[in-house]
C-alpha cells in the first residue's frame, strides 16, 4: 500500500522538459522532503502525483485509487496558494464539506474559528484559507497528502502549530506526507528524507 | 523626518452579519510606524494581523467596505488621494503579495511595461530578469504557466526600480528557492543603500533580519515590538514582547515549539492587551486597558512586563 510515481517526465507544450526519469515511493507513515529551484516541476509533480494530470513519460500507483477516479482520491494535495483553491462564490462551510465533513475537534485543532464558515474566501487571510484546505483534504480516506508550500505563506507560529497537528493525524493514521519547500530548516525538522528535483 | 510616518492608523471592516445587521472588525488599531529613506523596516508577525492591509492603506487600495483613521504621511505631507495619484508607481511602488494581482489575460512582458517607463527601467527590468534567471522566453509567458517562485520574481521585477523612493514589498519571497531569495533581498538592500525606504512585509523572519535595520512585530493590528534587527539572535532573550519571542522560538531552526492559541477575533469589546490569554506573565492589569508603546533599549513595546 503506497504511492509510486515511476520514471515520471512532464512538460509544458512547447517547453522543455521539467524533468524526466524521476521516480519515487512513499509508503504510509513516513515523510519525505521535495526540493529543487522554483521552476524546476515541484508543483506539477505534486499534481501529477495527487492525480491531477497525466505525466507525458512514466506511470503512477496509488492504491486504493478508484480507476475512473470518481471517488474521493487516497492521494489528496494542499496547495501553495490556498486562494486558487477553492471557490471564490462558497462560503467556507461548503467548501470545508466538498469532500467529508471535518469534527469539531478538527477543525479546533487547526485553529479554524466557527465565523469563518459564513464567510467567503475574499474575508479571510491567506493563513485562515489554507487551514480550511487542510481540514478539506483530511478525510478518512487519505492515506496520502502531498503539502505543497503548505505554510509558506503562515508565520512561524501558526506554521509550527499547523505542523504539529498534521504530524499528530499522519503519524496516528499512518499518512504518507510528501512536503514540496523551500525552507530547507523546515524539511530537515519534519521529514524522514528528502528528495531533489532537478539540482 | 522619516520619509514615511504613520501613526494612529485605525482600519475597520463593516460587514454585514445577519440580513441587514451590520458589524464592524476592527482589524488594525492604533498602529505608528516610521520608516526614514535608506531605511529597510521590516514587518512580521502573525498571519492575519493587518500587514498586507497597512501596505494596501499606504497605497490607497483599501477595498470599499473599510474605515480608515489615523493618518499616513510621505516627506511631511498628508499622503491623501491625490497626492497618491501623483507618486503611485513612480516614486512609490508595491510589490503585492498574491500572484491574482498579475493580470491573467495578458502576457508577463506587456505587465512590467506601464506607461511611466521609460528606455532605462526597460534595461533596468531586462537585468533583473537576468539576475533572477527568467530568460526571455517567461516574457511571453501568461500567470498561469508560472510556477510559485518564477510568479514572485516577475512580482518583485514590477517594483525593483532606480526611480522608487519608497517600495511596500508585501510577502515578496516565500516560495522562492534560497538562492532567488537572496537575489531578491540583495536588490531591496541595493534600492535601499541609493536612498529607497523600503518596507519589507514578510514572515520570513530569516530574510527580515538580513536585510533590515529595523523589525517591527505585529500582532492583532497592532506593533507591539519596534527592534533593532539584531536583537532576533539566540534564544530571543533580547527580545522585548513576548509574542516576539514567541514567534522567534517557533521557527524551525530554533525548536519549532509552538505556543497555543490564536490570535483573537477582532472585535470591539475586547479591553486589555490583544495578546494577554496566550501570554505566560499575564497578570490582572493585563486584561483592564491596552498597554501604551513606550520605549526601552533603542526599540518600542507595547506590553507592561517588558523588560
Amino acid at each position: 500500500m503506497r504511492l509510486e510515481g515511476r520514471n515520471l517526465g512532464w512538460r509544458y507544450p512547447g517547453g522543455p522538459l521539467l524533468f524526466n526519469g524521476f521516480s519515487i515511493t512513499l509508503q504510509p507513515g513516513e515523510t519525505v522532503g521535495l526540493i529543487g529551484p522554483s521552476g524546476s516541476g515541484k508543483t506539477s509533480l505534486g499534481r501529477i502525483l495527487a492525480g491531477y494530470m497525466k505525466p507525458i513519460v512514466g506511470e503512477v500507483s496509488a492504491l486504493g485509487r478508484n480507476k475512473r477516479e470518481s471517488n474521493y482520491d487516497p492521494v489528496q494535495m494542499i496547495f501553495q496558494h490556498p486562494e486558487h483553491a477553492v471557490n471564490p462564490r462558497w462560503r467556507m462551510a461548503r467548501t470545508i464539506t466538498e469532500g467529508w465533513i471535518p469534527d469539531a475537534a478538527l477543525l479546533a485543532a487547526l485553529g479554524i474559528h466557527e465565523e469563518w464558515l459564513q464567510r467567503y474566501p475574499n474575508e479571510l487571510s491567506g493563513g485562515e484559507l489554507q487551514r480550511c484546505c487542510i481540514a478539506r483534504a483530511l478525510g478518512p480516506e487519505t492515506k496520502f497528502l502531498i503539502a505543497d508550500e503548505m505554510t509558506t505563506m503562515l508565520d512561524a507560529i501558526t506554521q509550527a502549530q499547523i505542523w504539529h497537528t498534521v504530524q499528530g493525524i499522519v503519524r496516528a493514521r499512518q499518512i504518507g506526507l510528501l512536503v514540496i519547500s523551500h525552507d530547507h530548516a523546515l524539511i530537515n525538522k519534519i521529514c524522514n528524507r528528502t528528495l531533489k528535483l532537478n539540482e | 523626518m522619516p520619509l514615511l510616518e504613520v501613526s494612529k492608523l485605525s482600519i475597520s471592516f463593516i460587514q454585514y452579519a445577519k440580513g441587514s445587521l451590520q458589524q464592524k472588525i476592527t482589524i488594525v488599531e492604533e498602529l505608528d510606524l516610521a520608516i526614514n529613506e535608506g531605511e529597510i523596516v521590516a514587518v512580521v508577525g502573525a498571519s492575519g494581523s493587518g500587514k498586507s492591509l497597512l501596505a494596501h492603506a499606504i497605497m490607497g487600495i483599501l477595498p470599499k467596505n473599510v474605515s480608515m483613521t489615523g493618518s499616513i504621511s510621505y516627506g511631511g505631507e498628508l499622503l491623501d488621494e491625490a497626492k497618491l495619484k501623483l507618486y503611485r508607481g513612480k516614486e512609490i511602488a508595491l510589490v503585492p503579495q498574491s500572484v491574482s494581482y498579475l493580470d491573467p489575460l495578458m502576457r508577463v512582458g506587456e505587465q512590467l511595461r506601464t506607461q511611466a517607463d521609460g528606455a532605462e527601467q526597460l534595461k533596468e527590468r531586462e537585468g533583473l530578469f537576468a539576475r533572477f534567471q527568467l530568460g526571455k522566453h517567461v516574457e511571453r509567458l501568461f500567470p498561469f504557466q508560472l510556477s510559485g517562485g518564477m510568479a514572485r520574481k516577475v512580482l518583485v521585477s514590477t517594483a525593483a526600480l532606480q526611480r522608487s523612493r519608497l517600495i511596500i514589498a508585501d510577502e515578496p519571497t516565500p516560495g522562492m528557492h534560497p538562492a532567488d531569495v537572496a537575489e531578491a533581498l540583495d536588490s531591496f538592500k541595493q534600492l535601499a543603500e541609493g536612498g529607497c525606504a523600503v518596507l519589507f512585509i514578510t514572515h520570513d523572519i530569516e530574510a527580515a533580519i538580513r536585510i533590515a535595520d529595523k523589525v517591527a512585530v505585529f500582532y492583532a493590528g497592532t506593533a507591539v515590538e519596534l527592534a533593532p534587527a539584531s536583537d532576533f539572535q539566540g534564544n530571543g532573550e533580547r527580545l522585548r514582547h513576548p509574542y516576539s519571542r514567541a514567534l522567534w522560538r517557533a521557527l524551525p531552526q530554533n525548536g519549532f515549539e509552538p505556543i497555543a492559541g490564536t490570535q483573537p477575533a477582532r472585535r470591539s469589546d475586547l479591553q486589555g492587551c490583544l495578546f494577554a490569554e496566550r501570554c505566560r506573565s499575564a497578570e490582572e492589569q493585563c486584561g483592564n486597558s491596552r498597554p501604551e508603546p513606550r520605549e526601552m533599549r533603542g526599540g518600542i513595546v507595547r506590553c507592561v512586563n517588558a523588560t
